[in-house]
């Protein structure tokens, strides 16, 4: 019997030099160029997750931005999917170290969702169903950077890979690619998220290879 | 909304919690500051494959501990227990 | 014996240290024994698991969970590992790991999924496919410290050629009752036919709750969401039931 205690690691945080097992390579990797540093391909799609999975029914789903003085702009499902959407092909990077790419997606641009919101705010910190938060600074789900995705490789994103909607940020570590979003907040002053408060990075770029907090 | 288990028992995060805390964390006792449920950790519902380990409570599916460790630094958050009662060393 | 061994390294650091294959042997068509020797091995308690660390020649490094098969026996450990298909450690560990090539280990680890011999009360053990692998380590111990504690297995498996320790298990252990739940097919002429185990069965084969036995429930999540659940409805207090759930990664 077996169970994951973590998902691959590269070296391992304060512990002796590993000795290798011969024969062992794990999964097929190959460097590329557009591999971030520390990061190794992966063809799966890892499924990492913090709790249970919530399965949320679309007839119950609503999506809403609430501004830093308290207007809610909110979305039903129907009103959603019938938002201009887009359909991104991207790498995603994940904090533990995998890298998946050409992954294809389609979604609501953030600046379609936005473009009605009256806001001076700096930051975000998008909620998911569940208890999962995470902060990325407003200007990064803008310009094209960022949507809202209901689709992934050609179908309905499934629960356990966000679904029926999450955030798809892919120039940030995947965990502030929110699985199951419902809300954004926007803020003036940044807050951190269930991740970030506990030591990952504020901002999580993998080409700085930001990681944690201080990197 | 429902939810879907995909959870081990706190069993499995013995190796990790015991190299950090050089003694066997799941057999300690603790109480969810949300429901108020008494468990060893053990008996917790543990994820462990995200970024860090997080034990949930096996009565409310509240967040009791949560562990990350940086190359340099270990952060731990037992916020959602009102204690962990510990066994001395004899 | 072990209670003494693993309070010898109280207050030292678990550490990975590295374990070479002594041995293996085949228990199923997807599943093998691997025995380590690891230098300075404290023992250990029936039911406890260890972290196993693979790193390739690139520094990729992953690491599994696995249950210790085997009583304990001087630096030899047993792990019984079953191959997931897809998985990433588990075929590399069943069917390319060598004997004398070595792997990191760090254990044992967990001290509550454990029998230990001093305990008086019956025993139920209630295991899914490769979630036998630590109640064998239970069976084991019982028999090398000559318990007379009373035993019950229950055992559910897909079908005979999933089943683990066969002929280990088909030897006389007087005080250990084996009862074996097929749910996909069965050995020729078996009296049950193939299907989903039944809070009937399980009450048939473990004990009246009254005896206050302690249940051991180890599978997969699903398995044992059902079995400690068949249990608890059974009339078993949710504190006498102890559970191992395992993830599929491989």
């Amino acid at each position: 019997m077996s169970w994951r205690m973590e998902t691959a690691c590269f070296g391992e945080w304060g512990h002796d030099m590993p000795i290798v097992s011969r024969g062992f390579h794990g999964r097929a990797r190959e460097t590329r160029h557009r591999l971030p540093p520390g990061q190794y391909e992966t063809t799966d799609f890892p499924v990492l997750s913090a709790g249970p999975t919530p399965r949320v029914n679309p007839d119950e789903w609503e999506f809403t931005i609430r501004t830093e003085t308290g207007t809610r702009h909110s979305w039903n499902w129907a009103e959603f999917t019938a938002l201009p959407s887009q359909t991104p092909t991207v790498d995603l990077h994940c904090v533990t170290k995998w890298s998946k790419f050409d992954t294809e997606w389609q979604g609501v641009s953030l600046d379609v969702l936005l473009e009605d919101v009256e806001t001076s705010a700096d930051y975000a910190l998008v909620h998911s169903y569940g208890d999962y938060t995470t902060n990325v600074p407003l200007e990064d789900l803008l310009d094209g950077k960022a949507w809202i995705a209901y689709r992934y490789d050609g179908e309905e994103l499934a629960p356990e890979h966000g679904g029926p909607a999450r955030l798809l940020v892919p120039h940030l570590y995947f965990w502030k690619s929110a699985k199951w979003v419902q809300r954004i907040q926007l803020l003036d002053e940044d807050e951190r998220g269930f991740w970030e408060n506990i030591g990952y990075h504020d901002y999580g770029d993998p080409w700085r290879e930001q990681r944690y907090q201080g990197d | 909304m429902t939810v879907t288990p995909d959870f081990l028992d706190g069993n499995a995060a013995a190796g990790d919690l015991e190299a950090l805390f050089g003694t066997d964390m799941t057999v300690v006792s603790g109480r969810c500051r949300g429901c108020g449920e008494q468990m060893v950790l053990a008996q917790t519902h543990a994820y462990l494959d995200g970024p860090g380990m997080v034990l949930r409570c096996p009565g409310c599916d509240r967040v009791l501990l949560r562990l990350v460790r940086s190359p340099t630094e270990m952060w731990l958050d037992a916020g959602g227990l009102d204690y962990l009662k510990i066994p001395a060393p004899a | 014996m072990a209670r003494a061994a693993v309070s010898g390294r109280l207050g030292d650091r678990l550490r990975w240290t590295t374990a070479r294959l002594t041995d293996r042997r085949i228990e199923s068509d997807a599943a093998r024994t691997l025995v380590f020797e690891v230098p300075g091995w404290p023992g250990h308690l029936a039911g406890q698991h260890v972290d196993v660390r693979l790193t390739a020649e690139d520094g990729y490094s992953t690491q599994r969970s696995y249950s210790l098969a085997s009583a304990p026996d001087g630096e030899s450990v047993e792990l019984t590992v079953q191959r997931v298909d897809d998985g990433e450690v588990s075929p590399y560990l069943t069917d390319e790991l060598a004997v004398d090539d070595v792997v990191e280990l760090r254990g044992p680890v967990g001290g509550w999924f454990v029998w230990r011999p001093e305990q008086k009360e019956p025993i139920l053990l209630v295991g899914g496919g490769s979630g036998l692998v630590p109640l064998m380590a239970m069976i084991r111990m019982r028999r090398a410290v000559g318990s007379r504690t009373p035993f019950r297995l229950v055992y559910v498996v897909r079908s005979p050629e999933y089943q683990l320790f066969v002929s280990d298990l088909r030897g006389d252990d007087p005080g250990l009752d084996k009862t074996y739940l097929y749910t996909r097919s069965t050995p020729a002429e078996w009296p049950r036919p193939p299907g989903r185990f039944t809070a009937s069965e399980l009450s048939n084969a473990g004990w009246p709750p009254d005896f206050e036995p302690t249940c051991y429930v180890c599978g997969s999540t699903g398995f044992v969401e059902t079995a400690a659940g068949l249990l608890v409805a059974l009339g078993h207090q949710p504190g006498r039931i102890r559970t191992e759930r395992f993830g599929s990664s491989g």
